[in-house]
């Protein structure tokens, strides 16, 4: 390496004809950090449109209200709610990478790193979450 | 050969002059992004992790919750930060996907149509919201109801 910085950079003898090269973050840590924050961002948006309008049902009536809420009670919905834990935790940790990325520089540096800290923190979050969660959907 | 400009470049440049409003959205995603880590895990942890979790949430839950103002201005203030995060990161798909045109301007006036519903409906239904309504079952009102 520190033979080869002080020469005048000059391009790769073969042009990368097959494959699109090193600078393209496609495919890379970048791309799927990007790919789930956008898609757990799309889900959770019209979870909560649903959800706002569900517990709005509370000033219907408690009848209302409690008909609703026992759909989420349901096993189905159960896995579903870790479905949307995870989607919400993936988000609200990605974001964070994403905030440390364009104001610090060692995490410019280090994104792809920080992109399996966020994978190392959820995993360790659902792990506390999942089991209680389903304990409290199919035992109660 | 195609040429793809860099991400950074903008649809149009930043007024010159006022306030840029592409950059105070930028801004509010991450401060509104911070907050609502902390009011979402809050959220979560109470009403799914706490005791039964969510098969003791009911009418009777909620009204024992939002007897107090703690939760109550925690609620209101995660809708409106939570609402307005997600409806301007739509925008951004709304750009991304679709050519300026009718049909953009019609999703976006329906995003913002939508989001502005929401948004009264849900502050009115916390801030109006009456735990003990007349009439109703007594074993379906939380404890501190008269007619429970």
């Amino acid at each position: 390496m520190s033979t080869t910085t002080t020469r005048t950079p000059t391009a790769p003898e073969k042009p990368a004809t097959e494959k699109p090269g090193g600078t393209l973050y496609r495919g890379r840590e970048g791309m799927w950090s990007w790919v789930l924050h956008r898609i757990t961002g799309v889900a959770i948006f019209f979870f909560l449109l649903v959800h706002i309008l569900d517990t709005s049902l509370v000033r219907v009536s408690p009848e209302a209200y409690n008909a609703v809420i026992a759909a989420y009670q349901t096993p189905i919905m159960g896995l579903g709610e870790v479905a949307l834990v995870g989607a919400i935790v993936f988000h609200a940790y990605n974001g964070i990478r994403v905030i440390l990325v364009d104001f610090w520089s060692w995490a410019t540096r280090n994104q792809k790193v920080l992109f399996y800290v966020v994978i190392g923190l959820w995993v360790l979050t659902m792990l506390a979450f999942t089991p209680r969660h389903l304990i409290n959907v199919f035992s109660h | 050969m195609t040429v793809i400009e860099s991400p950074r470049t903008p649809a149009r440049p930043a007024p010159r002059r006022g306030v840029n409003v592409e950059k105070w959205g930028w801004i509010y995603m991450r401060a509104s992004g911070v907050i609502l880590l902390v009011l979402i895990f809050g959220h979560l942890f109470a009403n799914l992790m706490v005791g039964e979790g969510v098969k003791a949430i009911d009418f009777g839950f909620v009204a024992g919750k939002w007897a107090s103002p703690f939760w109550q201005w925690w609620d209101v203030l995660m809708l409106w930060l939570a609402l307005i995060h997600g409806a301007n990161g739509m925008r951004t798909l709304i750009n991304d996907y679709t050519n300026p045109g009718t049909v953009q301007k019609v999703l976006k006036l329906a995003l913002v149509a939508s989001v502005a519903v929401l948004l009264v409906l849900g502050t009115l239904v916390v801030f109006t919201f009456d735990p003990c309504p007349a009439g109703s079952p007594a074993d379906l009102l939380p404890s501190f109801c008269p007619a429970a």
